[in-house]
C-alpha cells in the first residue's frame, strides 16, 4: 500500500490533453498504481497561462483562474497540476486571492455574474511535489518492477520552484527533488552546466519569437549532450513540447519523457499505452 | 533638462509593479537573464526606463516580449524587487495601449475560441481515443455552459477588446 490515501482534483491544463495526451494518460495510470485518487476536474479552462494571458490582461487572468479555483473548492479538494505553467498560474492566483480579502471581493463581483463564488480556500500542488512529499520515494521504489539504467538530464523548468519566496519547495538554484524522483527508478541523473536555465518557451517567447526560444533550447541541448544524458525528463508539458517538437531540425535527438511517462516505464507499463510513440523526437527504449 | 515622469511609475503600480521604485540598478538581473545573453533585452535598462517614465521606450518595442518569465532575475535581486511582476505590469500597459504582436493575438484568440491556449484538432482526438481517453477532455471543451461562463468573464474583464 502506498503511504498516501489522498485525493486531488486533476487539473489537465492545455498542452497535456491537447498536444501530449500520453502525459495525461501516464499520470492517470501511475497515480492509480501509487494509490492516489485523481478526481475528474470538470468544466475547467486554461489556467490561464501565466506568461501570456496574465501579461495581456491581469484582471482576466485572475478572474478566470479564480473560476478554476472555485470549481475545486466546491469539490472540496486540493488541485493537482501536471504542468509548471498551470502550477504557476493557479498557485500564484490562489496565493494572491487567499491572502487579500479586498482583491478576493473584487474577483467575486465578477464571479457573481456567472453564479459562482470563491471563498479563498483552495490549495494548489504540483504533481512532482505530491510524489516527493505525499507519496514518498520509498513508496515509489516499492512499485518499480522494471528498474531503469538510463542516464538522465533532469529538467525542472521555471514555474515549478520559482518564485521560491512563495513556493519554498526546493533550492531554486541547486534543486534535488526531481533528481531524487528520477533516481528512484534506478536511473542516474547526470550533472550538467546551467541546469536551471529556462527551456525558452515561456512568456510568449515560443509564440512571438520562436528563434529566441530555439536559442535557449540549443544551449540546453548542448549542455545535455556534453553531460552524456540519454533522455530528458521534465515535469511540464510546455518544456516537454519545447524540447520534443523544438528539437526537430536542430541535429540533436535526445528523447524527452515527462516524469509520469518515466514512472510508467519503470512500473513495467506498455510504452505505447504511455503515449511515447506520439513524440516528435523518437523515443527508443 | 528633462525631468523624470513619475506618473508612469504610478501606472505600473496600478498593475501590481509598484516595487520598481526599489531597484538601485546593480545589474544582477541582467547578469542572470538567459534572454539577455541571446537578445537585446536588458532587464536593468527596462527597470530604469520604468523609473524615469520613459514609457514608449519601455513598452513600444520587442525587448519587453523577449522575457520568458523564468524568474532568474527575481530570485537573485538583492533588493527583493519582483522583476517579473513588473514585466507583467509593463506588458499589460503595452497591450492596453495597442502594442501587441500578431502571434500573441493568436494565443489570446485561442483562449476566446476554445477556452484553452491551444486548439483541439482531429489528430489529437484520435491520439486520445487510441490511448483510451475521451476524444474531448472533460473541460470547457466538453460543456458549452461552462464555456459560456468563461466567455462572460472574458467580456467583463475587457479581454474581448484584444481578440477577434
Amino acid at each position: 500500500m502506498a503511504k498516501s490515501n489522498k485525493k486531488y482534483a486533476f487539473f489537465l491544463g492545455c498542452i497535456a490533453p491537447l498536444r501530449y495526451p500520453g502525459i495525461e494518460k501516464s499520470t492517470r495510470v501511475v497515480f492509480e498504481a501509487l494509490g492516489v485518487e485523481l478526481v475528474e476536474f470538470e468544466d475547467a479552462s486554461c489556467c490561464p497561462a501565466p506568461g501570456v494571458i496574465r501579461a495581456f490582461n491581469k484582471k482576466t487572468w485572475l478572474a478566470a483562474a479564480a473560476r478554476n479555483l472555485a470549481i475545486a473548492e466546491k469539490m472540496g479538494l486540493e488541485i493537482l497540476t501536471i504542468c509548471n505553467g498551470c502550477y504557476g498560474s493557479l498557485y500564484d492566483a490562489a496565493h494572491e486571492l487567499n491572502n487579500d480579502k479586498k482583491l478576493l471581493a473584487e474577483v467575486n463581483e465578477i464571479l457573481a455574474e456567472i453564479g459562482m463564488e470563491y471563498k479563498g480556500t483552495t490549495n494548489v500542488k504540483h504533481f512532482a511535489e505530491v510524489l516527493y512529499k505525499e507519496v514518498g520515494i520509498e513508496a515509489i521504489k516499492a512499485k518499480i518492477t522494471k528498474p531503469l539504467d538510463y542516464k538522465i538530464a533532469t529538467f525542472y523548468g521555471c514555474h515549478f520552484l520559482k518564485p521560491s519566496k512563495i513556493k519554498d519547495l526546493d533550492d531554486p538554484e541547486n534543486p534535488h527533488m526531481l533528481d531524487d524522483l528520477v533516481e528512484a527508478t534506478g536511473a542516474k541523473s547526470v550533472p550538467r552546466k546551467q541546469k536551471t536555465m529556462c527551456c525558452g518557451a515561456g512568456g510568449g517567447v515560443r509564440a512571438g519569437f520562436p528563434e529566441t526560444a530555439t536559442k535557449f533550447t540549443l544551449t540546453n541541448l548542448e549542455n545535455m549532450k556534453v553531460s552524456g544524458a540519454e533522455f530528458i525528463v521534465d515535469v511540464c508539458p510546455f518544456c516537454h513540447l519545447q524540447f520534443d517538437a523544438g528539437q526537430k531540425g536542430t541535429g540533436y535527438a535526445i528523447p524527452v519523457l515527462h516524469l509520469s511517462q518515466l514512472y510508467g516505464l519503470a512500473m513495467g507499463m506498455d510504452a505505447k499505452a504511455l503515449g511515447v510513440a506520439n513524440h516528435v523526437t523518437p523515443v527508443k527504449l | 533638462m528633462a525631468s523624470p515622469n513619475t506618473e508612469f511609475m504610478d501606472e505600473i503600480a496600478a498593475y501590481g509593479g509598484g516595487e520598481v521604485k526599489m531597484c538601485f540598478q546593480c545589474g544582477t538581473c541582467t547578469a542572470s537573464c538567459p534572454s539577455g545573453k541571446l537578445t537585446s533585452y536588458r532587464t536593468r535598462k527596462l527597470m530604469r526606463q520604468a523609473q524615469l517614465g520613459l514609457k514608449e521606450e519601455a513598452i513600444g518595442g520587442e525587448d519587453l516580449w523577449q522575457c520568458t518569465t523564468c524568474y532568474a532575475c527575481q530570485e537573485r535581486c538583492p533588493r527583493g524587487v519582483p522583476v517579473v511582476d513588473i514585466v507583467i505590469a509593463l506588458r499589460n500597459i503595452a497591450v492596453a495601449e495597442g502594442h501587441m504582436f500578431e502571434a500573441h493575438k493568436k494565443t489570446a484568440d485561442a483562449l476566446s475560441k476554445y477556452g484553452h491556449a491551444v486548439s483541439i484538432n482531429d489528430k489529437v482526438k484520435k491520439d486520445r481515443k487510441d490511448l483510451g481517453l475521451p476524444e474531448i477532455p472533460p473541460t470547457v471543451l466538453a460543456n458549452p455552459k461552462a464555456k459560456q461562463d468563461l466567455d462572460k468573464i472574458l467580456t467583463i474583464t475587457g479581454f474581448d477588446k484584444i481578440t477577434g
